[in-house]
């Protein structure tokens, strides 16, 4: 079982949108594929018109009262599975804390699914916390959206040098340009000139497309409705590079 | 997840009845159509039908661009997941998708996975959406074919799956659909009738024995249809055994043909003329042939729990040692497969089938009205003896001769006497078998439990030597043929050490069990036996 993590401290970098497209192209390649949308925020649980609530909330889930797999939801599409996000999510930190080694519940709670799934993701909030910290040590790679700026390298690195500080096992981290405006010279400057400099950022690049933010208006992963836009394209191309590389290597 | 699935048929599979279908859901749910689509729906089984017996069923799906392996156990529950394109047979353990094949090996164990079924099927697929236009359920309308000369056709059938987590809205299209008049319950799965069309009958085939005797049955014609039933066995694993399809093909036809040896041995005498020593012969001949494969299966199979075993050696201080059983099994499997297709091989079973077969129909038409006692002894001997009494005084004189041969052993009897002792005590095992038909049941089992119990001890005696042995061999023909390196030899004395002791740990338990064996109560358990037979 690959996990995977869709995670920036900033928010609105296209996260939910490249967990929710990447975990349906997985899919469609027969991979059973779960996503787990951590963020209360609902935004993943939405997209897939499932309702976002857990029976017993993140309480039950971290005390182990609900097995994830009984909580788990079948989406619309074969091989895709969500875990839905519940507001309850939003003190999660709290519950993680109270737990042993509240650094690795995340990563406990998923080792019982390894049978059923090869793929999950997780779909992150846009936060520094212990959710956080637990997704980084459950996750084989990172998948972090980026907005070419001036400082989006800085984010980049405070990342890399956090990950860095793992005793263990630590995971692949790989950026990929999120939201680009080709309108934009600075973006084009930096989706140009960045990826020579960095071995850590995917040559694919999502533009910012209206198509992509009809997302939430279909309720739909990009590709379903429009298969053949340069969006799902792009997204394509995304898991083809992550999908290539090894995880943890 | 597991799910449970319900069969309907349903009168046509026509556009009339979606909207008939979809009239019935409303209000409380909506229905999309998705897109038709070809599969071809194959079931899959071991030889010997363990999913089967088990109540369990394996089905493979294969449509465009998905494949999908779902295991029904015997409540029902249905674990399905997606696989890459699959070629059968294929060995149980190497079924991609951890979540059925963890389901599937505890039950088929060594044996590969064989279609025993299929069919093509037209598929469509309803889905049920709720309120927020969810998928909750999808209603699967299947129109299947099984493929041959006639193509037939079998009823429409229709299945609900729910969605993982909608399992109650699921119930609920269930019970507005079974409302319907067009559509009712399905007495028989899509398997059952798949299997049907096929012109097969789920678990036709067994190991064992089973021939319907009765007392009263003129022996010769009981001893034929015993022989012919155990030719059955024998030429029903050929093929599995000539295309190595697993290792238990090869198993059984070995240890039919060596129940044919026994029963030649002793009961061939009532069969006509020199049939028997001919036979006997051949049969000695066709197990010579399977012995060399089945001793490195033997090897092979339990290969990596000896590995495991090691204590001063490594594991992999073994692998050339696996690589050389390897090689010679390849060698010697191509030497089995030519003696499997042989014109020796054949004109044996086809004369056989032909002798026996006669001698059995003969029989059977004489059943009816067997001979008294006196007659038979006065006209044609052990022949037209019933087979009630022959089998009294086959099963009481292999059993004395189990029960001399293992009171003469001793701390210092040689290992051959050992080895004799566990032939009587196949005999034994043998006979009760071949007129388990004549037994009381339970009686029957219990005897054979103890019996079985006694040749346990005298099998690991034996096939420690015996594998000991093969191993000392094995080390020289692979000092002889290429450099070998000595951890791999170390490895290899510390297997044989190890058989060794094994076999020293069941002699000394030998006298214990063979106690037991021959306490008065398991005597008058086999004499009762005998004296049912008789009856």
């Amino acid at each position: 079982m690959r996990i995977y993590a869709t995670y920036n401290v900033k928010g609105g970098v296209g996260k939910t949108s490249a967990a929710v497209n990447l975990a349906y192209l997985a899919s469609r390649e027969g991979r059973s594929t779960l996503l787990w949308d951590l963020d209360p925020q609902a935004a993943a649980t939405f997209l897939f018109r499932i309702r976002p609530r857990v029976k017993g909330g993140g309480k039950a889930l971290v005390r182990g009262a609900m097995p994830l797999d009984a909580a788990i939801k079948g989406t619309d599409f074969d091989h895709l599975d969500l875990l839905p996000a519940d507001l309850t999510y939003r003190r999660m930190d709290l519950l993680l804390d109270a737990a042993k080694k509240p650094t690795r519940q995340i990563a406990r709670l998923l080792a019982p699914l390894a049978g059923e799934y090869d793929t999950v993701f997780l779909d992150c909030p846009p936060s520094i916390s212990l959710v956080t910290e637990n997704v980084l040590h459950a996750a084989d790679m990172l998948i972090v959206p980026l907005i070419p700026t001036t400082l989006c390298t800085r984010t980049l690195d405070q990342l890399t040098g956090f990950v860095d500080s793992f005793d263990g096992p630590q995971p692949a981290i790989l950026a990929f340009f999120s939201m680009v405006d080709r309108r934009k010279r600075l973006h084009r400057d930096i989706t140009q000139n960045l990826p020579a400099e960095r071995k850590d950022l995917a040559t694919a690049v999502v533009p910012a497309l209206s198509l992509v933010e009809q997302m939430a208006v279909r309720r739909a992963p990009l590709p379903v409705y429009a298969p053949r836009s340069r969006a799902a394209q792009c997204y394509r191309e995304l898991w083809q590079e992550i999908s290539a590389l090894r995880p943890g290597g | 997840m597991p799910q449970q699935l319900h069969e309907f048929t349903i009168e046509a599979a026509d556009a009339a009845a979606g909207r008939e279908m979809a009239a019935a859901l409303r209000p409380r749910f909506e229905v999309a159509t998705d897109g038709a689509r070809s599969v071809r729906r194959v079931w899959l089984d071991t030889f010997d039908w363990r999913l089967y017996r088990a109540g369990s069923t394996l089905e493979y799906t294969s449509g465009p661009g998905t494949h999908e392996l779902a295991f029904a156990a015997s409540d029902g529950e249905r674990t399905a997941c997606a696989v890459p394109r699959m070629s059968w047979p294929a060995a149980a353990g190497s079924v991609p998708g951890a979540l059925v094949r963890d389901l599937v090996e505890p039950v088929a164990g060594i044996r590969a996975l064989l279609p025993v079924a299929a069919c093509a099927s037209a598929q469509r697929t309803l889905r049920v959406l709720d309120g927020e236009d969810k998928t909750v359920a999808r209603i699967t309308v299947d129109l299947a074919s099984v493929r041959g000369p006639a193509g037939i056709a079998l009823p429409a059938r229709l299945t609900v799956t729910p969605v993982r987590g909608y399992g109650g809205q699921a119930d609920r299209v269930e019970r507005l659909l079974a409302g319907l008049p067009s559509v009712t319950a399905a007495d028989r799965s899509s398997f059952q009738l798949a299997l049907a069309a096929a012109g097969r009958r789920a678990g036709d085939y067994s190991s064992q024995v089973d021939v319907a005797l009765t007392p009263a049955m003129p022996a010769r014609a009981a001893v034929a249809a015993v022989l012919l039933r155990l030719l059955d066995i024998i030429e029903a694993n050929v093929d599995g055994a000539v295309r190595d399809i697993d290792t238990e093909f090869l198993h059984d036809l070995r240890i039919a043909v060596r129940r044919t040896r026994a029963a030649l041995k002793l009961a061939g005498d009532a069969l006509p003329g020199d049939l028997a020593p001919r036979y006997a012969l051949e049969f000695r001949w066709l197990g010579q042939l399977t012995t060399p494969l089945r001793d490195l299966d033997v090897h092979l199979l339990g290969f990596a729990d000896a590995a495991a075993g090691l204590v001063t050696a490594s594991p992999p201080d073994l692998a050339p040692m696996h690589e050389s059983l390897t090689r010679y099994r390849a060698a010697e499997r191509r030497r089995l497969a030519r003696g499997l297709r042989s014109a020796r091989f054949t004109r044996l079973t086809s004369q056989c089938w032909c002798a026996l077969g006669k001698l059995s129909a003969r029989g059977a038409h004489q059943a009816g009205a067997a001979p008294s006692r006196r007659a038979a002894a006065g006209r044609g001997g052990v022949a037209q003896t019933p087979v009630g009494d022959l089998a009294t005084a086959r099963i009481e004189r292999a059993y004395r001769r189990l029960a001399r041969t293992g009171a003469a052993i001793t701390a210092a009897s040689p290992e051959e006497d050992l080895h004799t002792v566990r032939k009587r005590g196949k005999e034994l095992r043998y006979l009760l078998e071949f007129f388990a038909a004549l037994h009381e049941p339970a009686t029957h089992r219990s005897a054979v439990r103890e019996l079985k119990a006694l040749q346990d001890c005298l099998g690991e005696i034996q096939d420690g030597h015996v594998q000991r042995e093969a191993i000392r061999s094995l080390a020289a023909r692979m000092v002889a043929e290429r450099a070998t390196p000595a951890a791999t030899l170390l490895a290899m004395g510390e297997l044989a050490a190890q058989l060794d002791a094994a076999a020293s740990e069941a002699r000394d338990d030998f006298g214990r069990r063979f106690a037991r064996f021959t306490s008065d109560r398991n005597a008058s358990r086999i004499a009762s036996l005998a004296k049912a037979a008789a009856a």
